[in-house]
């Protein structure tokens, strides 16, 4: 999904800047209520993840792969505001370290695989828990919804940025239709990595993550009354 | 509020291990198994290709840099060249991701500093 230079004109590339800067200054505010001593090494462990699951690139259909995004990944791990930030850490390291995602296309990519999943991917699963049943077992089924819409979601971002800004002049509702049938796709891989992920850190620390604070944890029975840390 | 000590209190695995297995999958994922990636064009690029969008693109500036499509230069050997990259990847976004996060992070009442 990396936006290479020359996708999008200068005055939208720059304008995009804009929006992705005050994204990640709004996210760098939000970020210090979600942090603390145990969850900062957590946060930059996320980051370290997102860059290498990001490398494998997964078939999903004739001659197409795709890749994680993680903006809705992070966001149920570590938070919103600091999800925000891991996925543009990535990106900015991919640009300036790796040569992947135009330096110019910085702020497109950090709009639309940072800002724009973690609001759609964050924002859907915080939907879903709100109406199933508040248990941690909801956790992943949210994670599953709101990671799969976060592609897509993407994909339709780039469609409209480039709809204004494009440098090619094509047929913008064929583009969108490609656009996100193929990120529908790519969505299924984002979610079962996200899902996977997820329940892994649930099944070990659930208290660790921010999405599932507040969530009864199972009924289990306690043997002897002195048994520690069994009442939550 | 959750404070180090309520995570403490209910902790089974620390977080320090927690933490430890999450690196060090990150490190296998990026120095090990990228190898076996798919090296077909991601969905942007196929439709880029596809519909005609991708005329304007560029070369991106740092096309020749040391670390440049996620293969170290002068690196002959493709697994050893992309793997390489990889954990360099991971370890650079680990200190830049991690640093950023210690230095935004709450403070227990000490309140100097950023």
């Amino acid at each position: 999904m990396h936006v290479p230079d020359g996708f999008i004109n200068a005055p939208v590339s720059v304008a995009t800047g804009v929006v992705a800067a005050i994204g990640v200054g709004v996210a760098l505010r939000g970020a210090r209520r979600e942090l603390d001593d145990a969850t900062a090494p957590l946060a930059g462990v996320t980051a370290a993840f997102v860059f290498g699951a990001q490398m494998l690139n997964f078939p999903v259909a004739a001659g197409t792969s795709g890749h994680l995004l993680g903006g809705a990944l992070a966001a149920i791990l570590v938070g919103p505001y600091t999800g925000a930030l891991v996925v543009s850490v990535v990106l900015a390291v991919q640009a300036l370290l790796f040569a992947d995602g135009g330096l110019t296309a910085l702020g497109v990519n950090i709009t639309i695989m940072a800002l724009v999943t973690v609001l759609v991917g964050y924002g859907v699963f915080k939907g879903l828990l709100a109406v199933l049943p508040k248990r941690r077992s909801s956790v992943p089924v949210a994670a599953f919804a709101g990671a799969f819409i976060s592609v897509p979601a993407s994909a339709i971002a780039f469609t409209g940025i480039y709809a204004i800004g494009g440098t090619t002049d094509i047929p913008l509702g064929s583009m969108l239709a490609a656009m996100t049938g193929v990120h529908l796709l790519i969505g299924i891989g984002e979610a079962l990595i996200t899902t996977v992920t997820v329940s892994s850190a649930l099944a070990v620390r659930p208290d660790l993550v921010h999405g599932a604070r507040g969530l009864a944890r199972p009924l289990h029975l306690v043997q002897s009354p002195g048994t520690q840390g069994a009442a939550a | 509020m959750s404070t180090v000590n309520e995570s403490k209190a209910r902790s089974g695995v620390s977080a320090r291990i927690v933490a430890a297995v999450g690196l060090a999958v990150a490190l296998v994922l990026a120095g090990f198994v990228s190898y076996y990636a798919s090296g077909s064009p991601d969905g942007l690029e196929k439709v880029a290709a596809d519909k005609g969008f991708d005329a304007g693109a560029k070369d991106h500036a740092g096309a020749e840099w040391p670390l440049a499509d996620y293969g170290v230069s002068g690196v002959e050997n493709a697994r050893l060249s992309g793997g390489l990259s990889g954990v360099i990847g991971v370890g650079v976004v680990l200190l830049a991701g991690g640093g950023l996060f210690w230095v935004l992070r709450r403070r227990p009442e000490r309140g100097d500093g950023a």
